[in-house]
């Protein structure tokens, strides 16, 4: 089992190196001559004010968070669907009903993101 | 594993790498003549003939450039951030089968040489995980800069992918529904047995995907990370030369990972299902070139949508992602499995 994810770190491997013997090219060949002007942050041609590693606003932070929720229940529909002809010889319905509870609870939680409006962008 | 199942697989990496890299060469190239023509230019005509040395000037050009490194960036992220990009966009590819396997023989033994990397059964979810890693690239890039656009290109590139990558999830669970795997063959082999491309089947899944991938790759009209009027550049402003050179692979291999996902998931893969029923199967020499005119068929349209339509507002891009595609992906859902459940009962 283990080795058929073998061929993936082959992969890794030669994908690193690549990446960093582009980067060793860039670093090596080009020619380099630093002026503190030229080694200005670009801000259209205006003086930089400020640093930009500064705070961030929060409706990202709640993108992520909403983010991060949905998609572990959307994980946990990955097996139900690879076995689902399965499921349904062993239970019938069953098997459509236990996934219907799950999307239904998910439902409300969607409803109630959108009513509280943290989808709204401004 | 031996010596000789070792050399294949990293042979096979050699050309995985080397492909991909030609594609990426030729997908800009294609980029530039199509869009030119749609603007009734002429586009790069000048290096070799109808201008196809274009990519390998470029690339000599890049090289040779200065690479300015501004001040105030933190330097370790500041040169991991494109490797991490282009890294992540070659290794998506490596689920993705090309054509079917063959038999050769080796010093007196029999092996079955796959055109395929790594085969295993989880194979469409490494693709998702993998082609989510994508977003560290951008917000690393843009977040180590220092520099105000490229920290908001970095934000909004992940917001924006994280959005869409729900509802490209939910979409592809109603292909997994149909087929009953999540391995890449199984799913090929299934359209091939069944007669007819998934495409049919799942018309909305395939859209939503189609819309998604456009928005995972950051393309137009979702080039938000990058838009220049906004943007300048977005998380690549503070990046020159090779540096920026590797993001731009990063993209247009991502590119060609989605348009094979999508040939593979949706149009059959390396088989033309319903014309193999008349023909029976065909070389494998034959399934490389259907394969690779699949992805340059979505390739094209990747450019021809990038010429016709124009960028959304941002607020409206969340707004599709999060009010639109993602209920009608799981009301697509739904409906495929009461149907899945009827029809299996």
């Amino acid at each position: 089992m283990l080795a058929d994810y073998a061929p993936l770190v082959v992969l890794l491997a030669f994908a690193v190196g690549l990446g960093v013997i582009v980067m060793g090219l860039a670093h090596f060949i080009g020619p380099r001559s630093p002026s503190p002007v030229k080694d200005q942050t670009y801000e259209s041609g205006m003086t930089a004010i400020g640093g930009a590693q500064r705070r961030v606003p929060v409706r990202y932070y709640l993108i992520a968070t909403l983010f991060i929720l949905f998609d572990i229940e959307v994980i946990y529909l990955y097996p139900w669907a690879a076995d689902f002809r399965n499921l349904v010889a062993k239970q019938g319905f069953g098997a459509l009903g236990g996934m219907a509870v799950f999307l239904g609870i998910l439902l409300v939680g969607y409803v109630y993101v959108w009513r509280e409006g943290a989808l709204e962008w401004d | 594993m031996d010596a000789i199942e070792l050399g294949i697989v990293a042979l096979k990496c050699l050309v995985i790498v080397a492909v991909l890299l030609t594609g990426f060469a030729y997908t800009t190239f294609l980029e530039r003549k199509v869009i030119a023509r749609m603007q009734q230019r002429l586009g790069p005509n000048r290096a070799g003939p109808f201008g196809l040395l274009q990519p390998a000037a470029d690339g000599v050009k890049l090289i040779f450039k200065e690479n300015i490194t501004p001040v105030g960036v933190d330097r370790f992220v500041y040169f991991l951030a494109p490797i991490v990009s282009m890294v992540v966009a070659i290794m998506a590819f490596a689920v993705m089968p090309v054509a079917d396997p063959i038999t050769v023989t080796i010093g007196g033994q029999v092996r079955e040489i796959r055109f395929q990397l790594a085969d295993f059964n989880v194979a469409l979810l490494y693709v998702l995980g993998i082609t989510s890693l994508a977003v560290y690239g951008l917000v690393l890039a843009g977040w180590a800069s220092n520099n105000k656009f490229a920290l908001i290109g970095g934000l909004r590139s992940a917001a924006q992918m994280v959005s869409y990558e729900l509802a490209m999830g939910v979409a592809l669970v109603s292909v997994v529904l149909v087929v009953g795997s999540l391995s890449m063959n199984d799913i090929v082999d299934w359209q091939v047995a069944k007669g007819l491309p998934l495409i049919v089947l799942q018309p909305v899944a395939f859209g939503i995907y189609a819309i998604t991938a456009i928005a995972e790759t950051n393309r137009a009209p979702f080039d938000f990370p990058e838009a220049e009027q906004e943007l300048v550049a977005g998380y690549h402003t503070e990046y020159t030369g090779m540096r920026f050179a590797l993001f731009f692979m990063a993209e247009y291999i991502n590119m060609i990972t989605v348009s094979g996902l999508a040939a593979t998931l949706f149009l059959g893969g390396h088989h033309l299902p319903f014309v193999e029923r008349f023909t029976g199967n065909l070389p494998w020499f034959v399934d490389i070139g259907v394969f690779l005119a699949k992805v340059i068929l979505a390739l094209f349209l990747f450019i021809w949508i990038r010429a016709t339509i124009p960028r959304l507002r941002y607020d409206r891009l969340m707004a599709f992602g999060w009010k639109v595609l993602l209920p009608i992906s799981l009301a697509n859902l739904a409906l495929t499995a009461v149907v899945i459940a009827f029809l299996a009962r």
